[in-house]
């Protein structure tokens, strides 16, 4: 693993940071969540179809958390779709963030010496 | 694919909350591995992305619609064990935050979506790594194969967990045949999602993407003297 390290950081000259990666994933997400969701099929998904044409779909029970300010994908108080959806969209992008970084960094190794990566 | 409340009856949703909890905690153990201050950061991303992707149904037939689940993704770019952690957070963010999947299915949409895919994408992963060639440009066609197989998994296992503890009394065969069939068609959707993903990770930064790091490793071995000109 350490030698992998080391020789593609050298191989990693012309090719774009680690900063411009995880920037470029963040926007990809943002975009997608905030902006292109609101494109996405409205048809119910496989086990949801599933469940009605088996006739199961009547077990299910009222969500405990369904009257929360984004329940649904969408915001509490913001009547046009697109931007209800798209807030939505994009504060579960920056939870969903937070939660798994800061998971990761709780749980990462903690070299003596710093990384040689800064970028 | 998410389960909501009521589907399943209590006895199991405990056990699969036991065993998403059980999963989870490995995990908090294994992901040390797999993480360190570079990676940390990628790992939160990567759970973004996957909730971000999980916003976008695509329709598969007449009337149905699917979304990634993003265990594969998540296991080839940021490895396994951390593949677990960030599903599960999506998972969790979805429930609370968006009331998407029961809160007493929680466990069990984690063990479907998360621990399956996670465990079904990542051992296909491997097992086609271990007989390709190694070459990078393979690494997103085998996380995609791998993405693939890892959904259909999930809805058998559904129908597993619907056998032993489903609220109401359905012909087993039925569902197996309509769980699998539509699960292969958002199988494809998975695999192609899951292989532009990882391929263009691997484009730009394939050191970043945990599993690329065995092809590129075996390639460091085959450095020869630089020809003139690029031969990239």
């Amino acid at each position: 693993m350490s030698t992998t390290q080391s020789s593609s950081d050298r191989r990693t000259g012309r090719r774009p940071s680690t900063r411009a990666v995880a920037v470029g994933i963040l926007l990809v997400s943002v975009v997608l969540a905030g902006i292109v969701s609101f494109y996405a099929a409205s048809s119910p998904d496989g086990l949801t179809k599933v469940s009605q044409d088996e006739g199961f779909a009547d077990t299910e029970k009222e969500h405990r958390t369904g009257d929360g300010p984004f329940a649904g994908y969408g915001t509490e108080g913001v009547d046009d779709e697109r931007l209800s959806g798209g807030l939505a969209g994009v504060v579960g992008v920056v939870v969903v963030l937070v939660l798994g970084a800061g998971v990761a960094y709780a749980v990462r190794r903690r070299p003596g010496r710093d990384s040689p990566d800064r970028g | 694919m998410h389960v909501p409340d009521g589907f399943l009856d209590a006895p199991t949703s405990v056990v699969t909350g036991a065993v998403a909890a059980a999963g989870v905690g490995l995990a908090l153990r294994g992901a040390r591995r797999e993480l360190d201050d570079r990676t940390a950061p990628l790992a939160g991303l990567v759970a973004a992305f996957v909730f971000a992707t999980q916003m976008l149904n695509f329709p598969v037939a007449s009337g149905t619609s699917g979304h990634l689940m993003g265990g594969a993704i998540a296991a080839v770019l940021v490895g396994p064990w951390t593949g677990v952690l960030c599903t599960s957070v999506v998972f969790l963010v979805q429930c609370l935050l968006f009331a998407d999947g029961g809160v007493t299915a929680l466990g069990t949409n984690i063990v479907l979506m998360g621990l399956t895919t996670v465990l079904v994408g990542w051992l296909v992963f491997r097992g086609l790594q271990a007989v390709l060639p190694r070459r990078p440009s393979l690494v997103p066609v085998a996380a995609g194969i791998g993405a693939f197989v890892s959904v259909p998994a999930a809805a058998l296992l559904f129908v597993v967990l619907y056998a032993v503890g489903g609220a109401a009394p359905v012909p087993l065969d039925n569902l197996t045949t309509a769980m699998v069939g539509v699960h292969l068609l958002i199988g494809i959707g998975e695999g192609v999602i899951t292989f532009l993903a990882v391929g263009s990770i691997v484009a730009v930064r394939p050191d970043l993407c945990y599993g690329a790091r065995r092809v590129l490793a075996a390639r460091e071995l085959e450095i020869r003297p630089a020809a003139t000109g690029a031969s990239a």
